[in-house]
């Protein structure tokens, strides 16, 4: 039996994020336990975590920091424990060193990248918003039966610059890459939400609640 | 590639989905519930649920209904109807929805918009204008449902809106609602052309050319429609497949039949 915590730090859409994780959880076969805390004793305790975050990069990182003891359980969590952590928009952009969204705030910093805006010589409508096809940059057991093409629901004005390709998973397309997808050691990320895209991001977390890094 | 988005939009009263022709006529299409899983897994892209009575008889939006649909569909859902403060907002997105519609309320008080999206993000906070022709190429906002009148130029206040922290407009076209002859293309590309954030056309669809045009004559990156899908008159992969044939990019998935 595994825990996942689903964390409820008062930024994201969690009920679809929940539900999303339950089918995924029924889908794995695996017997888990899905909490919804902002608890650091159950955080720091889960076997795996989950980081959503809709909004704003500086408020995000903030709603984390006026947890009294939030962002050490998740330090606790993925850094001494080496447990699995995903994180969904802007959960995934604090996995960054810096996010530039109306001043510098600082990320967790456990992927090498700043958080800017979307390329806008385009002249194409921000936020990038609707469905956009992946382009795979480097497999990935979390990206598993998801190939070049499959469809992902975005809503971001802003977007990671990864430092080390490697860490690069997934890009789509528009008015330049878009980093969509990153992944480190027992962290993973995803610019788009697999809560909202369907059979896509059904099968995405399905894969995570699997994963062994 | 992004794709252009189909949003079957649910206008919903007591509970139940309902579209005015011209906003006066209703006709029950149904659960929304069911309707909003089904057109998820019949290709749409987003649902839209409007709560048509909220602004003229003060009533909340429906939560309840919000959650269920939450927990029944994987696509993104955006809610409107009688949303008057943050607290409206952050208790629909609680609720399960993923966007807000904001419409009468933002109207009179702008910076209702700003004080939205610096609580929950601009791209939760959907601005919904309601516009009808003055003539001479202007259009003006109405609000409550389209009962009252403004004064407002609709152009400038979409731009007071984008300027103001809107994610998306959803823009909708009094004259053409319910008519069924195209949406109103000329008061959606004026839009398009004043703002950088993306549109939804509304008001009108009633063929799948109307759907096309809608998008390749407007520069709008969504359509919404209602009734065309409610009756079953269309179905929406035969739009996409369409509008796809037409040159514009849509989501269809292998597994559709």
């Amino acid at each position: 039996m595994q825990t996942v915590a689903l964390i409820d730090y008062g930024a994201g859409n969690i009920p679809s994020a929940q539900r999303a994780l339950e089918v995924a959880v029924e889908r794995s076969g695996l017997e888990s336990r899905l909490l919804v805390t902002k608890n650091p004793d159950d955080i720091a305790a889960a076997d795996r975590i989950v980081i959503p975050g809709v909004g704003h990069f500086r408020d995000c990182r903030e709603g984390i920091y006026s947890e009294a003891g939030l962002v050490e359980a998740i330090e606790e969590s993925v850094l001494k424990k080496g447990r699995p952590a995903l994180g969904i928009c802007v959960g995934m952009q604090l996995m960054a060193d810096l996010g530039l969204e109306d001043g510098e705030t600082k990320g967790f910093g456990w992927i090498p990248g700043t958080v800017d805006h979307i390329p806008t010589d385009a002249g194409l409508p921000i936020p990038h918003m609707g469905w956009n096809e992946l382009i795979i940059r480097s497999e990935h057991p979390v990206l598993e039966g998801i190939s070049t093409g499959s469809h992902a629901y975005f809503v971001h004005s802003y977007h990671m610059v990864c430092s080390n390709a490697d860490d690069l998973k997934a890009q789509v397309e528009y008015g330049g890459p878009i980093t969509s997808a990153i992944g480190r050691d027992n962290v993973f990320g995803t610019q788009f939400h697999p809560e909202l895209s369907q059979e896509t991001g059904l099968r995405l977390l399905t894969n995570w609640i699997k994963w062994q890094p | 590639m992004l794709k252009t988005r189909i949003i079957p939009c649910l206008d919903v009263k007591e509970g139940r989905t309902v579209k005015g022709v011209n906003f006066v006529d209703l006709r029950d299409a149904g659960d929304p519930v069911a309707l909003a899983k089904a057109y998820s897994e019949q290709g749409a892209d987003e649902i839209c649920f409007l709560d048509i009575s909220a602004s003229e008889e003060g009533r909340g939006t429906m939560l309840d209904v919000v959650n269920k649909t939450a927990k029944n569909c994987f696509t993104p859902l955006t809610v409107g109807g009688g949303v008057r403060s943050p607290d409206n907002v952050i208790a629909l997105l609680r609720a399960g929805a993923d966007k807000v519609g904001i419409n009468s309320a933002a109207v009179s008080d702008p910076d209702l918009i700003a004080r939205c999206a610096a609580r929950v993000g601009r791209q939760c906070v959907v601005v919904a204008i309601d516009a009808r022709s003055t003539g001479n190429g202007k259009w003006e906002v109405f609000t409550h449902g389209g009962k009252r009148a403004t004064g407002i130029d609709a152009i400038e206040y979409a731009k007071l809106a984008c300027a103001k922290g809107a994610g998306e407009i959803l823009l909708t076209s009094m004259d053409k609602d319910g008519t069924k002859s195209g949406y109103d293309i000329e008061l959606t590309r004026k839009v398009t052309e004043n703002v950088t954030i993306p549109v939804i056309a509304s008001g009108g669809a009633g063929t799948i050319p109307h759907l096309i045009d809608g998008i390749k004559e407007t520069g709008a990156t969504a359509v919404l429609a209602a009734s065309i899908f409610h009756f079953g008159e269309i179905g929406i992969v035969e739009a996409k497949r369409a509008m796809q044939d037409a040159g514009i990019p849509m989501r269809i998935e292998k597994d559709w039949a």
